[in-house]
């Protein structure tokens, strides 16, 4: 089957800038990815190339197997895609937006849409700019999913809300994953609320692709050595080594494992996904991968 | 409404798939889900504690694998009839004499960190006798 997502060597440049430079991924169906990196990462870059709102500069992408340009036709309808800042028309009611959804959309969901305003007590004859924020962002979502998408970019989607309009908005995510066939790609710069939310997560820095896995793999995978200082040559010939760092008497190296470590020179130590991301977004992975890429 | 709800410990480094394993586990075990019982719908669960579909279907594909629940086709995940009973009343003693411990341990002002060392020591040793 192919997957929801696929890019291969996709890149996008801003005059001479690259905002998103060889990113290759494949993010399966049915799976809910966190798209993690810091602020100017490229996430919103991947995201609107994804819905082809912007060309490539290089390599391509494809959702569900097509072109999001060539073939807008037909991939653009099973694509939803929600900006950062929610976007809805602040003049309109509720109910203006979900008639404008209607009109817009061939597949609308219209009872689905108007069960979820219900369900969420969200008044059909208020304005879009006396909602609160955490209201706009449930009709945002809500008109995203009455389209009825297979695949449902978000990006940032959380960044802006207090914490119960988070884990609500989340809910809902989670709640339209379980009821529909939605395969669901969310960015953000933090991780804290996306971990239990998802089950894979691509790492972007430095306009790059730092990971890309299911989180159960990166989690089974990654590890923290201690050791006497010393060399690190042995670990990074079997292990990638993410970072290293040396204190006057020990060796601390976070690696990605390929299979057991029996080096009897290191304790072992697992570790928890916000750790691990931690890591490769220092300055000190990102530079390591600058220098194998190149 | 569903019979039982799961919680969360976030901190715990446990993987949340476990976590539900070992609450429908234990939840069997004091005989508060019994065979035929139906174990809380995905959707409950996604909604309850707001965590990805596929980690509450991971978690009832490892309880069937155990035996512990089955699936049934368009109806949901049902507690089987091969699940472990739950312990009999003759660990009313074990628990009462448990609880008398605790009770001490807290009035020899031991805490937290304190109990778990003794009671890994003594599961420890417990294995090598047996």
């Amino acid at each position: 089957m192919t997957s929801a997502l696929e890019t291969r060597g996709l890149g996008r440049r801003y005059g001479s800038q690259w905002a998103l430079q060889n990113c290759t991924l494949e993010i399966p169906r049915g799976t809910v990815t966190a798209l993690v990196g810091p602020n100017g990462a490229g996430k919103t870059t991947l995201l609107r190339l994804a819905v082809g709102l912007i060309r490539p500069s290089a390599g391509s992408v494809r959702v569900f197997g097509l072109d999001p340009r060539e073939q807008a036709g037909e991939a653009l309808p099973r694509v939803g895609f929600l900006a950062q800042e929610h976007p809805l028309y602040s003049g309109f009611t509720v109910e203006e937006m979900l008639r404008v959804g209607r009109k817009l959309n061939p597949g609308w969901d219209d009872a689905g849409a108007r069960g979820r305003i219900a369900a969420l007590d969200l008044p059909l004859e208020k304005k879009v700019r006396s909602l609160s924020g955490g209201q706009r962002a449930q009709v945002a979502l809500t008109l995203a999913l009455a389209k009825r998408p297979e695949l449902l970019l978000l990006d940032e989607p959380v960044a802006s809300l207090d914490p119960l309009a988070r884990r609500e908005f989340l809910q809902s995510v989670v709640e339209a994953v379980a009821e529909h066939e939605l395969s669901v790609i969310l960015s953000s710069h933090i991780l804290a609320d996306l971990e239990r939310v998802c089950d894979h997560l691509v790492i972007l820095a430095a306009g790059r692709t730092q990971l890309a896995a299911s989180i159960d793999e990166i989690i089974a995978s990654h590890r923290l050595l201690t050791g006497p200082r010393g060399e690190a040559e042995d670990v990074s010939r079997m292990h990638e080594v993410v970072r290293e760092s040396h204190a006057e008497r020990q060796t601390t190296l976070l690696v990605r494992a390929n299979g057991h470590i029996y080096d009897s020179h290191w304790t072992v130590h697992e570790l928890d996904l916000e750790e691990i991301v931690l890591a490769y977004l220092g300055q000190d992975a990102v530079r390591r991968r600058e220098a194998v890429a190149s | 409404m569903a019979l039982i709800e799961f919680h969360l410990d976030s901190r715990s480094g446990v993987p949340t798939y476990l976590q539900l394993v070992q609450q429908v586990r234990h939840a069997v075990q004091l005989g508060i889900l019994r065979p035929g019982d139906q174990l809380p719908t995905v959707k409950e669960v996604v909604t309850s504690l707001t965590i990805n579909p596929n980690t509450v279907l991971k978690a009832y594909g490892a309880l069937e694998s155990e035996g512990i629940a089955e699936g049934r086709r368009g109806q949901g995940t049902f507690v089987m009839s091969s699940a472990p009973s739950p312990l009999g009343d003759d660990v009313g003693k074990l628990r009462r004499s448990l609880r008398n411990w605790f009770g001490q341990a807290r009035a020899a002002g031991l805490d937290e960190q304190a109990i778990e060392a003794l009671l890994s020591e003594q599961r420890g040793s417990a294995r090598k006798v047996a």
